[in-house]
Protein backbone atom coordinates (compact mmCIF):
# COMPACT_ATOMS: atom_id res chain seq x y z
CA UNK A 1 0.00 0.00 0.00
CA UNK A 2 2.40 2.74 0.98
CA UNK A 3 4.87 2.07 -2.28
CA UNK A 4 7.46 4.98 -2.65
CA UNK A 5 9.30 5.66 -6.28
CA UNK A 6 12.30 7.54 -6.20
CA UNK A 7 13.18 10.25 -8.81
CA UNK A 8 16.52 10.95 -8.18
CA UNK A 9 18.04 12.54 -5.44
CA UNK A 10 15.81 13.43 -2.09
CA UNK A 11 12.56 13.63 -3.97
CA UNK A 12 10.06 11.17 -3.95
CA UNK A 13 6.27 10.23 -5.39
CA UNK A 14 4.04 8.75 -2.87
CA UNK A 15 0.93 6.78 -3.78
CA UNK A 16 -2.50 8.73 -3.17
CA UNK A 17 -5.09 7.13 -1.10
CA UNK A 18 -8.64 8.40 -1.71
CA UNK A 19 -11.30 8.87 1.16
CA UNK A 20 -12.66 5.45 1.01
CA UNK A 21 -8.87 3.76 1.03
CA UNK A 22 -8.13 5.58 3.89
CA UNK A 23 -10.97 4.30 5.62
CA UNK A 24 -10.24 0.45 4.73
CA UNK A 25 -7.18 0.86 6.61
CA UNK A 26 -7.75 1.66 10.56
CA UNK A 27 -3.79 2.66 11.45
CA UNK A 28 -3.74 5.63 8.51
CA UNK A 29 -7.21 6.62 9.15
CA UNK A 30 -6.40 6.93 12.92
CA UNK A 31 -3.22 8.53 11.88
CA UNK A 32 -4.93 11.23 9.71
CA UNK A 33 -7.82 12.20 11.73
CA UNK A 34 -5.16 13.32 13.90
CA UNK A 35 -3.37 15.25 11.88
CA UNK A 36 -6.68 17.15 10.55
CA UNK A 37 -8.12 17.77 14.24
CA UNK A 38 -4.34 19.53 14.65
CA UNK A 39 -5.04 21.55 11.68
CA UNK A 40 -8.62 22.33 11.95
CA UNK A 41 -8.42 23.33 15.85
CA UNK A 42 -5.00 25.63 14.90
CA UNK A 43 -6.99 27.70 12.49
CA UNK A 44 -10.23 27.61 14.71
CA UNK A 45 -9.09 28.91 17.46
CA UNK A 46 -6.84 31.67 15.97
CA UNK A 47 -9.15 32.83 13.79
CA UNK A 48 -11.67 33.37 16.45
CA UNK A 49 -8.90 35.19 18.71
CA UNK A 50 -8.25 37.17 15.12
CA UNK A 51 -11.93 37.92 15.66
CA UNK A 52 -11.67 39.17 18.96
CA UNK A 53 -9.84 42.10 17.43
CA UNK A 54 -12.76 43.46 15.80
CA UNK A 55 -13.24 46.89 15.86
CA UNK A 56 -10.15 47.26 17.76
CA UNK A 57 -7.01 46.74 15.64
CA UNK A 58 -4.91 50.01 15.60
CA UNK A 59 -6.43 51.81 12.49
CA UNK A 60 -9.77 51.01 10.27
CA UNK A 61 -7.78 49.53 6.77
CA UNK A 62 -6.16 47.19 9.81
CA UNK A 63 -9.72 45.99 11.08
CA UNK A 64 -10.93 45.29 7.68
CA UNK A 65 -8.00 43.15 6.49
CA UNK A 66 -7.44 41.27 9.94
CA UNK A 67 -11.18 40.58 9.86
CA UNK A 68 -11.00 38.91 5.94
CA UNK A 69 -8.06 37.25 7.10
CA UNK A 70 -10.05 35.61 10.15
CA UNK A 71 -12.63 35.26 8.00
CA UNK A 72 -10.25 32.98 5.23
CA UNK A 73 -8.58 31.10 7.96
CA UNK A 74 -12.39 29.83 9.73
CA UNK A 75 -12.69 29.23 6.25
CA UNK A 76 -9.83 26.88 5.83
CA UNK A 77 -10.50 25.35 9.53
CA UNK A 78 -14.00 24.18 7.81
CA UNK A 79 -12.51 22.84 5.46
CA UNK A 80 -10.43 20.26 7.32
CA UNK A 81 -13.74 19.33 9.75
CA UNK A 82 -15.16 18.70 6.46
CA UNK A 83 -12.63 16.38 5.55
CA UNK A 84 -12.79 14.86 9.37
CA UNK A 85 -16.63 14.69 8.88
CA UNK A 86 -16.18 12.72 5.19
CA UNK A 87 -14.40 9.65 7.70
CA UNK A 88 -17.18 9.65 9.70
CA UNK A 89 -15.96 11.56 12.93
CA UNK A 90 -19.07 13.97 12.60
CA UNK A 91 -20.66 16.64 11.58
CA UNK A 92 -18.68 20.23 11.10
CA UNK A 93 -20.68 22.29 13.50
CA UNK A 94 -19.93 19.24 16.17
CA UNK A 95 -16.41 19.38 15.90
CA UNK A 96 -16.29 22.27 15.78
CA UNK A 97 -18.69 23.19 18.77
CA UNK A 98 -19.19 20.25 20.98
CA UNK A 99 -15.95 19.12 21.58
CA UNK A 100 -14.43 19.22 25.41
CA UNK A 101 -11.25 21.07 26.09
CA UNK A 102 -9.55 17.62 26.43
CA UNK A 103 -10.34 16.90 22.54
CA UNK A 104 -8.57 19.34 21.11
CA UNK A 105 -6.11 19.10 19.19
CA UNK A 106 -4.71 22.88 18.77
CA UNK A 107 -1.35 24.31 19.86
CA UNK A 108 -1.01 26.29 22.93
CA UNK A 109 0.02 29.52 21.96
CA UNK A 110 -2.99 29.62 19.71
CA UNK A 111 -5.53 29.69 22.63
CA UNK A 112 -3.68 32.19 24.19
CA UNK A 113 -5.90 35.42 25.31
CA UNK A 114 -4.70 38.43 23.38
CA UNK A 115 -4.36 40.39 26.32
CA UNK A 116 -5.86 41.06 29.70
CA UNK A 117 -9.36 42.05 29.80
CA UNK A 118 -12.53 40.86 27.77
CA UNK A 119 -13.59 41.75 23.85
CA UNK A 120 -16.48 43.02 25.79
CA UNK A 121 -15.15 45.25 28.17
CA UNK A 122 -11.91 47.05 28.98
CA UNK A 123 -10.19 44.70 26.37
CA UNK A 124 -6.39 45.86 27.00
CA UNK A 125 -4.67 43.85 24.32
CA UNK A 126 -1.15 43.48 22.84
CA UNK A 127 -0.91 44.51 19.30
CA UNK A 128 2.66 43.23 19.40
CA UNK A 129 1.61 39.88 20.47
CA UNK A 130 -1.08 39.30 17.59
CA UNK A 131 1.93 40.91 15.05
CA UNK A 132 4.21 38.01 15.93
CA UNK A 133 1.98 35.26 16.87
CA UNK A 134 -0.09 35.91 13.47
CA UNK A 135 2.90 35.88 11.69
CA UNK A 136 5.10 33.16 12.86
CA UNK A 137 1.89 31.02 12.68
CA UNK A 138 1.73 31.82 9.38
CA UNK A 139 5.02 31.54 8.33
CA UNK A 140 4.55 27.85 9.80
CA UNK A 141 1.21 27.18 8.50
CA UNK A 142 2.58 27.85 5.03
CA UNK A 143 5.81 25.19 5.65
CA UNK A 144 3.15 22.54 6.56
CA UNK A 145 0.91 23.36 4.06
CA UNK A 146 3.86 23.06 1.37
CA UNK A 147 4.51 19.50 2.65
CA UNK A 148 0.71 18.33 2.33
CA UNK A 149 1.16 19.28 -1.03
CA UNK A 150 2.62 15.76 -1.22
CA UNK A 151 0.15 14.53 1.43
CA UNK A 152 -0.42 10.53 0.72
CA UNK A 153 -4.17 11.92 1.44
CA UNK A 154 -5.36 12.87 -1.92
CA UNK A 155 -7.91 15.32 -0.32
CA UNK A 156 -5.51 16.91 2.08
CA UNK A 157 -3.07 17.57 -0.99
CA UNK A 158 -5.82 19.04 -2.66
CA UNK A 159 -6.99 21.66 0.46
CA UNK A 160 -3.36 22.39 0.51
CA UNK A 161 -2.67 23.83 -2.92
CA UNK A 162 -5.91 25.54 -2.22
CA UNK A 163 -4.76 26.91 1.29
CA UNK A 164 -1.80 28.20 -0.26
CA UNK A 165 -2.97 30.40 -2.63
CA UNK A 166 -4.97 32.37 0.11
CA UNK A 167 -2.20 32.44 2.60
CA UNK A 168 0.10 34.33 0.46
CA UNK A 169 -1.81 37.34 0.69
CA UNK A 170 -1.64 36.97 5.26
CA UNK A 171 1.72 36.31 4.73
CA UNK A 172 2.53 39.34 2.86
CA UNK A 173 0.34 41.13 5.95
CA UNK A 174 1.84 39.95 8.34
CA UNK A 175 5.38 39.86 7.24
CA UNK A 176 4.82 44.07 6.40
CA UNK A 177 3.54 44.32 9.69
CA UNK A 178 6.92 42.65 11.55
CA UNK A 179 9.54 44.15 9.67
CA UNK A 180 7.87 47.75 10.14
CA UNK A 181 7.58 47.54 14.16
CA UNK A 182 10.69 45.62 14.33
CA UNK A 183 12.53 48.72 12.72
CA UNK A 184 10.45 51.23 14.42
CA UNK A 185 12.98 51.21 17.38
CA UNK A 186 11.66 52.50 20.55
CA UNK A 187 8.95 51.36 22.47
CA UNK A 188 7.67 49.50 19.47
CA UNK A 189 10.97 47.21 19.24
CA UNK A 190 10.87 46.77 22.98
CA UNK A 191 7.37 45.24 22.99
CA UNK A 192 8.01 43.30 19.69
CA UNK A 193 11.13 41.56 21.46
CA UNK A 194 8.23 40.90 24.58
CA UNK A 195 6.24 39.56 21.98
CA UNK A 196 8.71 37.10 20.36
CA UNK A 197 9.91 35.97 23.54
CA UNK A 198 6.36 34.98 24.96
CA UNK A 199 5.84 33.05 21.37
CA UNK A 200 8.85 31.53 21.33
CA UNK A 201 8.51 30.26 24.31
CA UNK A 202 5.48 28.34 23.28
CA UNK A 203 6.91 27.85 19.45
CA UNK A 204 7.31 24.37 19.74
CA UNK A 205 3.95 23.40 20.00
CA UNK A 206 3.20 24.95 16.41
CA UNK A 207 5.42 22.14 14.39
CA UNK A 208 4.56 19.37 17.01
CA UNK A 209 3.04 16.43 15.78
CA UNK A 210 2.01 15.49 18.92
CA UNK A 211 2.71 11.48 20.80
CA UNK A 212 1.13 10.27 17.41
CA UNK A 213 3.61 12.40 15.24
CA UNK A 214 5.98 8.98 14.28
CA UNK A 215 2.64 6.99 12.91
CA UNK A 216 1.54 10.52 11.10
CA UNK A 217 4.69 11.05 9.24
CA UNK A 218 5.05 7.02 8.55
CA UNK A 219 1.72 7.52 6.61
CA UNK A 220 3.53 10.05 4.37
CA UNK A 221 1.18 12.53 5.70
CA UNK A 222 3.31 15.17 6.07
CA UNK A 223 7.13 15.46 6.99
CA UNK A 224 8.75 15.29 10.07
CA UNK A 225 8.60 17.67 12.96
CA UNK A 226 12.51 18.41 12.37
CA UNK A 227 11.89 19.00 8.87
CA UNK A 228 9.29 21.32 9.54
CA UNK A 229 11.57 22.63 12.22
CA UNK A 230 14.43 23.33 9.70
CA UNK A 231 12.37 24.59 6.91
CA UNK A 232 10.81 27.15 8.99
CA UNK A 233 14.32 28.62 9.95
CA UNK A 234 15.58 28.34 6.60
CA UNK A 235 12.62 30.51 5.32
CA UNK A 236 12.43 33.02 8.25
CA UNK A 237 16.23 33.61 8.27
CA UNK A 238 16.78 36.37 5.87
CA UNK A 239 13.32 38.14 7.93
CA UNK A 240 15.23 37.98 10.99
CA UNK A 241 18.45 39.28 9.80
CA UNK A 242 16.87 42.30 7.91
CA UNK A 243 15.42 43.01 11.10
CA UNK A 244 18.48 42.39 13.21
CA UNK A 245 17.61 39.65 15.26
CA UNK A 246 19.03 36.19 15.89
CA UNK A 247 17.05 33.18 14.63
CA UNK A 248 15.84 30.88 17.57
CA UNK A 249 17.63 27.63 18.09
CA UNK A 250 15.51 26.39 20.06
CA UNK A 251 11.27 25.42 19.83
CA UNK A 252 10.54 25.19 23.30
CA UNK A 253 6.55 24.06 24.43
CA UNK A 254 6.60 25.83 27.81
CA UNK A 255 2.48 25.43 28.88
CA UNK A 256 2.91 21.79 27.16
CA UNK A 257 1.78 19.93 24.23
CA UNK A 258 -1.76 21.09 22.83
CA UNK A 259 -1.04 17.88 20.15
CA UNK A 260 -1.67 16.11 23.63
CA UNK A 261 -4.79 17.04 24.37
CA UNK A 262 -3.10 19.72 27.29
CA UNK A 263 -5.14 23.07 27.44
CA UNK A 264 -4.86 25.90 29.30
CA UNK A 265 -8.02 27.87 31.10
CA UNK A 266 -7.86 30.59 27.91
CA UNK A 267 -9.14 27.41 25.80
CA UNK A 268 -11.79 26.33 28.00
CA UNK A 269 -13.22 29.79 27.89
CA UNK A 270 -13.26 30.45 24.72
CA UNK A 271 -14.66 27.17 23.28
CA UNK A 272 -17.27 28.17 25.94
CA UNK A 273 -17.97 31.39 24.31
CA UNK A 274 -17.66 30.23 20.57
CA UNK A 275 -20.80 27.35 20.95
CA UNK A 276 -22.85 30.11 23.01
CA UNK A 277 -24.98 30.53 20.17
CA UNK A 278 -24.52 26.74 18.53
CA UNK A 279 -25.27 25.23 21.83
CA UNK A 280 -28.98 27.51 22.05
CA UNK A 281 -30.35 25.61 19.54
CA UNK A 282 -28.17 22.61 17.99
CA UNK A 283 -30.59 21.62 15.36
CA UNK A 284 -31.62 25.16 14.27
CA UNK A 285 -29.83 26.29 10.87
CA UNK A 286 -28.53 29.90 11.25
CA UNK B 1 -32.15 24.90 -30.28
CA UNK B 2 -35.28 25.73 -32.87
CA UNK B 3 -36.84 23.47 -34.91
CA UNK B 4 -40.15 24.06 -37.64
CA UNK B 5 -43.07 21.75 -36.01
CA UNK B 6 -45.92 20.50 -38.67
CA UNK B 7 -47.82 23.91 -38.31
CA UNK B 8 -44.87 25.97 -39.48
CA UNK B 9 -44.72 27.84 -35.82
CA UNK B 10 -41.17 28.55 -34.48
CA UNK B 11 -41.06 27.07 -31.07
CA UNK B 12 -38.40 26.75 -29.13
CA UNK B 13 -37.15 23.43 -27.97
CA UNK B 14 -34.41 23.30 -25.41
CA UNK B 15 -33.15 20.56 -23.59
CA UNK B 16 -32.95 20.41 -19.56
CA UNK B 17 -29.10 21.00 -19.13
CA UNK B 18 -29.98 23.66 -21.98
CA UNK B 19 -32.03 25.38 -20.31
CA UNK B 20 -30.34 24.81 -16.68
CA UNK B 21 -27.26 26.42 -18.28
CA UNK B 22 -29.06 29.72 -19.05
CA UNK B 23 -30.68 29.84 -15.88
CA UNK B 24 -27.49 29.61 -13.82
CA UNK B 25 -26.35 32.97 -15.81
CA UNK B 26 -29.17 34.78 -13.93
CA UNK B 27 -27.83 33.42 -10.61
CA UNK B 28 -25.31 36.31 -9.64
CA UNK B 29 -22.56 36.80 -6.97
CA UNK B 30 -25.04 38.15 -4.21
CA UNK B 31 -21.88 40.24 -3.15
CA UNK B 32 -21.39 41.75 -6.71
CA UNK B 33 -24.68 41.33 -8.55
CA UNK B 34 -23.09 42.53 -11.95
CA UNK B 35 -21.48 38.97 -12.09
CA UNK B 36 -23.01 35.89 -12.75
CA UNK B 37 -21.39 32.58 -11.39
CA UNK B 38 -20.64 31.35 -14.74
CA UNK B 39 -19.06 34.21 -15.55
CA UNK B 40 -16.90 34.16 -12.32
CA UNK B 41 -15.58 30.47 -13.80
CA UNK B 42 -17.34 28.84 -10.58
CA UNK B 43 -18.87 25.65 -12.65
CA UNK B 44 -16.51 23.20 -13.04
CA UNK B 45 -19.31 20.63 -13.93
CA UNK B 46 -22.85 19.91 -14.79
CA UNK B 47 -24.43 16.46 -15.37
CA UNK B 48 -28.02 16.39 -16.19
CA UNK B 49 -29.23 12.68 -16.06
CA UNK B 50 -33.59 12.94 -16.57
CA UNK B 51 -34.70 14.94 -13.79
CA UNK B 52 -31.21 15.11 -11.86
CA UNK B 53 -28.92 18.51 -12.17
CA UNK B 54 -26.00 17.73 -10.21
CA UNK B 55 -23.33 20.70 -10.48
CA UNK B 56 -19.65 21.08 -9.00
CA UNK B 57 -18.44 24.40 -8.13
CA UNK B 58 -15.51 25.83 -6.64
CA UNK B 59 -15.49 28.22 -4.52
CA UNK B 60 -13.59 32.15 -4.89
CA UNK B 61 -12.43 31.93 -1.34
CA UNK B 62 -13.12 29.25 1.47
CA UNK B 63 -14.04 31.79 3.74
CA UNK B 64 -16.48 33.32 1.45
CA UNK B 65 -19.93 33.56 3.62
CA UNK B 66 -21.49 34.04 0.63
CA UNK B 67 -21.51 30.28 -0.66
CA UNK B 68 -24.53 28.87 1.28
CA UNK B 69 -26.53 31.55 -0.05
CA UNK B 70 -25.41 31.12 -3.58
CA UNK B 71 -26.44 27.66 -3.62
CA UNK B 72 -30.11 28.04 -2.34
CA UNK B 73 -30.46 30.27 -5.07
CA UNK B 74 -29.27 27.79 -7.63
CA UNK B 75 -32.17 25.64 -6.21
CA UNK B 76 -34.54 28.40 -6.15
CA UNK B 77 -33.64 28.99 -9.99
CA UNK B 78 -33.72 25.61 -11.27
CA UNK B 79 -36.77 24.65 -9.35
CA UNK B 80 -38.77 27.26 -11.49
CA UNK B 81 -37.67 25.33 -14.62
CA UNK B 82 -39.61 22.06 -14.06
CA UNK B 83 -41.33 20.76 -10.67
CA UNK B 84 -39.89 17.59 -10.67
CA UNK B 85 -36.25 18.42 -11.03
CA UNK B 86 -33.81 17.28 -8.50
CA UNK B 87 -31.01 19.74 -7.68
CA UNK B 88 -27.56 18.88 -6.11
CA UNK B 89 -25.45 21.37 -5.26
CA UNK B 90 -21.48 20.49 -4.38
CA UNK B 91 -18.77 22.91 -3.68
CA UNK B 92 -15.22 20.98 -4.69
CA UNK B 93 -11.84 22.72 -4.26
CA UNK B 94 -9.83 20.12 -6.59
CA UNK B 95 -9.12 21.85 -9.41
CA UNK B 96 -8.93 25.05 -7.64
CA UNK B 97 -10.35 28.06 -8.50
CA UNK B 98 -8.13 31.07 -10.19
CA UNK B 99 -8.41 34.29 -11.11
CA UNK B 100 -7.83 33.25 -14.83
CA UNK B 101 -11.20 31.57 -14.86
CA UNK B 102 -13.31 34.64 -14.80
CA UNK B 103 -14.43 35.19 -18.70
CA UNK B 104 -13.86 38.38 -20.65
CA UNK B 105 -17.54 39.10 -20.19
CA UNK B 106 -17.42 38.37 -16.62
CA UNK B 107 -14.13 41.15 -16.75
CA UNK B 108 -15.85 43.39 -18.78
CA UNK B 109 -19.33 43.96 -16.20
CA UNK B 110 -16.70 43.67 -13.53
CA UNK B 111 -15.52 47.02 -14.94
CA UNK B 112 -19.06 48.18 -15.37
CA UNK B 113 -19.36 47.93 -11.76
CA UNK B 114 -16.47 49.84 -10.64
CA UNK B 115 -14.54 47.04 -10.17
CA UNK B 116 -11.29 46.47 -11.87
CA UNK B 117 -10.66 42.91 -13.22
CA UNK B 118 -8.21 40.61 -11.63
CA UNK B 119 -4.36 41.27 -12.96
CA UNK B 120 -4.24 38.81 -16.12
CA UNK B 121 -0.04 39.57 -16.57
CA UNK B 122 2.44 38.77 -13.79
CA UNK B 123 5.37 40.26 -13.70
CA UNK B 124 8.86 38.15 -13.69
CA UNK B 125 9.31 38.67 -10.00
CA UNK B 126 5.15 37.96 -9.52
CA UNK B 127 4.43 41.79 -9.60
CA UNK B 128 1.36 42.65 -10.55
CA UNK B 129 -0.53 46.27 -11.48
CA UNK B 130 -4.06 47.05 -12.05
CA UNK B 131 -5.40 49.87 -14.16
CA UNK B 132 -8.22 52.20 -12.70
CA UNK B 133 -11.58 50.62 -14.14
CA UNK B 134 -12.59 54.88 -14.35
CA UNK B 135 -10.40 56.24 -16.46
CA UNK B 136 -7.92 53.15 -17.21
CA UNK B 137 -4.83 54.95 -15.49
CA UNK B 138 -2.09 52.54 -14.80
CA UNK B 139 -1.29 55.33 -12.23
CA UNK B 140 -2.52 53.44 -9.16
CA UNK B 141 -1.76 52.60 -5.58
CA UNK B 142 -2.76 49.76 -3.48
CA UNK B 143 -4.54 51.02 -0.03
CA UNK B 144 -5.43 47.71 1.43
CA UNK B 145 -4.60 44.04 -0.25
CA UNK B 146 -7.63 43.58 1.78
CA UNK B 147 -11.49 44.82 0.96
CA UNK B 148 -14.91 44.54 1.92
CA UNK B 149 -14.79 40.78 1.05
CA UNK B 150 -11.91 38.17 0.84
CA UNK B 151 -12.17 38.55 -3.22
CA UNK B 152 -11.31 42.15 -3.60
CA UNK B 153 -8.65 44.43 -2.40
CA UNK B 154 -8.75 48.43 -2.11
CA UNK B 155 -7.11 50.61 -4.89
CA UNK B 156 -6.93 54.16 -5.33
CA UNK B 157 -6.24 56.02 -8.99
CA UNK B 158 -3.96 58.74 -8.78
CA UNK B 159 -4.97 59.89 -12.37
CA UNK B 160 -9.13 60.31 -11.77
CA UNK B 161 -8.80 60.61 -8.03
CA UNK B 162 -11.30 57.88 -7.67
CA UNK B 163 -10.91 54.96 -4.99
CA UNK B 164 -11.57 51.34 -6.15
CA UNK B 165 -11.62 48.27 -5.42
CA UNK B 166 -10.20 45.41 -7.46
CA UNK B 167 -10.90 41.69 -7.24
CA UNK B 168 -7.96 39.97 -6.28
CA UNK B 169 -5.27 37.73 -8.66
CA UNK B 170 -5.21 34.20 -7.11
CA UNK B 171 -2.94 31.96 -8.80
CA UNK B 172 -1.31 27.80 -7.99
CA UNK B 173 2.11 29.98 -8.70
CA UNK B 174 1.97 31.98 -5.40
Amino acid sequence: MRRKYYHGEGSTIVKKLNSAEALENPSYKDSLAELLYQLADDDFILAYRGSEWLGLAPHIEEDVAFSSINQDTMGHAAMYYQLLEDLGEGSVDALAHVRTPEQRRNAILLEMANGPGDYLREPDYDWAFAVVRHYFYTAAKKIKINSMKNSSYQPLSETAVKISMELYYHQLHWKTWFEQLMLAGGEARSRMEQAITIVMDDFGGLLSLGNKGAEIVRHDLIDSEEILQKRWKEAMKPVFNSVNLQIPTRFPMKHGDGRNGVHTDDLTKAISTLGEVYHFDPAASW
Amino acid sequence: MTVKDNNQEIVNVHTLEERVLEALYFVKDPEIDAISIIELGMLEKLEVLDNKVKLQLLPTFMGCPALDIIKNNIEKALSGLSEEVEVDVQFIYHPPWTSARVSEAGRQKLKEFGIAPPPKVFGPDGSWSVNCPYCDSEYTSIDNLFGPTACRSILYCKSCKNPFEAMKPVSTLM
